[in-house]
């Protein structure tokens, strides 16, 4: 009999040309393969947040085959004695059923609730990057608003999450959800009694927000992830500027092997993370918290971190109640509430919105834009954003006062004022410190690109003065200058970025490859003709 | 008054009844007369006197009933470190410090025995718990002078005051009445002004016991037509259990909530993930 043969090697190749055969996809594919991506780490934020969105759909997944969320009352007969013999909602019980019986049921939790903290992490790190290095310019507005979007869904998403296991901080935030809602003018109790299915708590939230957390939202979020990566793919990725990169290139690694090869690995890394962070660190213990009832209310009840800002704002706002007449005996009152949970998010939404719309109108730029911007180049821009995460961080902080206030012992009234003395204070010194840092950062770029590096070497002038050597960049003219354009990138700054020094190894980030070393330069007398002694290390 | 005064313009002469009132049916003669009244007179006070002079306290009177021996070392103690503040007979100083008639002997046991009393500096926010000064039996003595001073709410003896508590109850108790200020774990939480809800983490049952009967500081009072007796000792049996009971989900973050998980996911996680982030951006 007549053995086959099957040639190993040539496998792949057959099976592609298989494939292609059936489904004609060697042309688009060869196109995606062949794509190509810059290189460097701030790139990789956003994959950050999308490996963290695929380990929420995957532990997410795994928590709905348990979870149940069912407003009916039972008594729980679990295996945690503290609440055994409670009456709490079916929700409550099936999250301690899913904590303390389901095998793994904890760490799943766990892994869920970190990797929520990730995804909005890294959004807000993403958006910080492309905010500050210009990304969102034309043509990328549109991928901007879907990004600001993203963080909005993100917020939704989260705090439907936050709500769903009905222990008595989920209870605490639906009640101050329902209050903002109650203080929109005019439609606000319409709106929170439609949505509440009546009076607050009702029979009817647990389920909603349910559906909107398993389903609604994350299809949006998909949806809109999607549309973020495809803009992405068909506007192609911006770049830092350098040698041999212009607007109309794009330098970097191909799609496959290489960029796929790492996004795979850096996927696993992320991954590893959270669960690490599932392993180690406890996260919304609920089993605490014990099951909502109205009259329960803790001490240090606040959202996760990304509604804590708007918690700020809430605890900030001074108790300025709106009167206004209506008719002789009546009024209509508008709440304080209204104002730091309704307006402020509104605000925070719509001004970056249209952001790049309103800064292109301001510096009438117009041009398409492929290369980023460093930023201290443009300090307006960079002063600004600082401006606004310095208010962030305020409201951040003021989200977080009680606990502050404790554990440093300060008074919680003092936290208060000086959240709100500080909301007005911080973000004009943000604004006009960052200023001045960029300013400075230009100026020491050009300094370096007209008089060259510091060299560290002090020499003393016949005079008796002290100077300090520096190395050109360039061959310098007649006055010692080196007439050098600005490129828009990092100018360097130590002899070790000439080539001239061996690399400093940095913290632990210990090269495997021995450094290359400097190639042995001529000694090059100081002054003219004069000789000199070399000082040697302790080499000889 | 008129019709009145004419009425009586009808009936006997003045005299005539006077001297029935007071002398009877026989007429005396007005020196034995004012003889007897003088005599009236000094039987009168000699009663009066008499009677007060047995009852009023002298010099070497017994007012109250003889202190117990308790008692006695505990107003020893009393007199050196408390009566500074609190007055010789625990009557309290004006603007010093507050009487202590009626406060009970578990008002007095509490703030000594956590360290509280004698107050180092007592016009802070409030007075914090510190190294004690008297060890819990010297506390139980000066507790037992200002009981037999003056009364109040008492202690039920023995250490273990969580035995037959309802873990599960207590929890709900717990978190109805005492979560809002002490949070959800019992470690703590801010009140206005730099007042606080302490951590009950270095509690014993006695204390905690002892601030619910007797609401020191800032802490309402529960008494025991508040909390029973066994509803006290079901919210004991649950914090001294949670204190105990491991987490099941790894380092607990001082179970403190979102705040330092915010502070994990930033300090560790982000931290982290840009070190990952650096390193493998570099790899090509």
């Amino acid at each position: 009999m007549k053995r086959r043969k099957i040639d190993i090697a040539a496998l792949p190749a057959k099976a592609g040309a298989e494939i292609d055969d059936r489904l004609q996809v060697s042309s688009p594919l060869r196109r995606l393969f062949n794509k190509v991506f810059p290189d460097h780490w701030s790139f990789l934020l956003g994959e950050i947040a999308l490996y963290s969105f695929v380990i929420l759909l995957l532990t997410g997944t795994f928590l709905t085959l348990w979870f149940d969320p069912s407003m009916q009352e039972v008594t729980y007969d679990g295996t945690y004695t503290p609440l055994k013999g409670i009456e709490m909602s079916r929700a409550y019980e099936s999250s301690l059923t899913l904590s303390f019986e389901v095998r793994g049921g904890l760490i799943m939790r766990q892994m869920h609730h970190w990797a929520a903290l990730l995804f909005m992490a890294a959004i807000v790190a993403h958006m910080l990057r492309v905010f500050f290095t210009g990304a969102f310019r034309k043509p990328r507005e549109l991928n901007w608003i879907i990004g600001v979007l993203l963080f909005w869904l993100g917020f939704v998403e989260g705090f439907a999450g936050y709500s769903l296991p009905d222990d008595a901080l989920s209870g605490t935030g639906l009640r101050i959800a329902h209050a903002i809602m109650l203080s929109i003018p005019v439609v606000g109790t319409w709106v929170a009694t439609s949505l509440f299915g009546g009076e607050f708590p009702g029979h009817e939230i647990l389920g909603r927000l349910y559906i909107a957390h398993v389903l609604l939202v994350p299809a949006i979020l998909l949806g809109l992830i999607a549309a973020h990566m495809g803009l992405l793919v068909k506007q192609k990725h911006t770049q830092w500027p350098g040698p041999g990169r212009t607007d109309h290139n794009v330098v970097g690694i191909r799609m496959f092997p290489g960029f796929a090869a790492k996004a795979g690995g850096f996927f696993m890394l992320v991954f590893g993370l959270v669960a690490l962070l599932g392993g180690l660190f406890q996260i919304n213990p609920v089993w605490l918290f014990g099951p909502y009832e109205a009259a329960v209310v803790s001490a240090a009840s606040q959202p996760d971190w990304y509604v804590m800002f708007l918690d700020g704002s809430t605890r900030l706002m001074p108790p300025w109640e709106a009167r206004f007449p209506l008719w002789p005996g009546h009024h209509y009152t508008l709440p304080p509430l209204f104002w730091p949970t309704v307006v402020l998010p509104g605000v925070l939404t719509m001004l970056p919105l249209f952001y790049p719309f309103i800064e292109a109108r301001f510096t009438k730029d117009k041009r398409a834009h492929h290369l980023l911007q460093r930023p201290r180049d443009v300090p307006t821009r960079t002063a600004l954003g600082a401006m606004a995460v310095s208010f962030y961080l305020v409201l951040l902080l003021s989200g977080a006062n009680d606990v502050i206030a404790y554990k440093f012992h300060i008074s919680l009234n003092a936290m208060t004022w000086a959240g709100r003395i500080g909301l007005l204070i911080v973000p004009p010194l943000a604004y006009w410190l960052t200023y001045r840092a960029c300013l400075g950062l230009q100026q020491h770029d050009r300094e370096v690109l007209a008089h060259g590096v510091e060299t560290g070497i002090i020499k003393r002038l016949p005079d008796g003065r002290f100077v300090e050597v520096h190395q050109p960049l360039a061959v310098p003219d007649a006055h010692g200058h080196t007439e050098l354009p600005y490129a828009g990138w990092v100018v360097p700054k130590k002899m070790n970025r000439l080539g001239a020094l061996v690399p400093t190894v940095k913290g632990f980030f210990f090269p495997i490859e021995e450094p290359a070393k400097p190639a042995p330069q001529e000694e090059r007398p100081v002054g003219a003709g004069t000789s000199r002694e070399e000082i040697t290390s302790s080499k000889k | 008054m008129s019709f009145d005064d004419s009425a009586g313009a009808a009936g006997p002469p003045r005299e005539v009844r006077r001297g029935r009132l007071l002398a009877g049916p026989v007429r005396k003669s007005r020196l034995r007369r004012r003889v007897f009244a003088g005599l009236r007179l000094a039987a009168a006070l000699a009663i009066v006197g008499g009677t007060y002079t047995a009852f009023a306290p002298g010099s070497q009177a017994q007012d109250t009933p003889k202190l117990s021996d308790a008692a006695q070392i505990g107003k020893r103690q009393y007199d050196q470190s408390c009566a500074t503040c609190h007055g010789p007979n625990a009557q309290g100083v004006e603007g010093r410090g507050p009487s202590l008639i009626g406060v009970g002997s578990a008002n007095v046991e509490f703030q000594v025995e956590t360290g509280r009393m004698p107050a180092a500096r007592p016009q802070q926010a409030q007075v914090e718990r510190k190294q004690p000064m008297f060890t819990t039996a010297q506390a139980q003595q000066i507790g037992a002078y200002i009981q037999e001073l003056g009364g109040g709410p008492q202690l039920p003896s023995g250490e273990n005051l969580r035995a037959g508590g309802d873990v599960a109850e207590g929890g709900r108790l717990f978190r109805v009445n005492c979560a809002s200020c002490h949070a959800f774990s019992a470690n703590g939480g801010a009140l206005s002004s730099g007042k606080f809800a302490p951590s009950l983490e270095p509690s014993t049952d006695r204390q905690i016991y002892a601030a619910m009967l007797s609401g020191p500081q800032n802490m309402p009072v529960f008494g025991d037509n508040q909390l029973t007796p066994q509803e006290k000792r079901d919210i004991i049996a649950y914090i001294q259990y949670q204190k105990h009971d491991k987490d099941p989900g790894g380092f607990g973050l001082a179970r403190y909530g979102p705040v330092p998980e915010a502070l994990v996911i930033f300090l560790v996680g982000m931290v982290s993930i840009m070190f990952v982030t650096i390193w493998i951006a570099g790899k090509s």
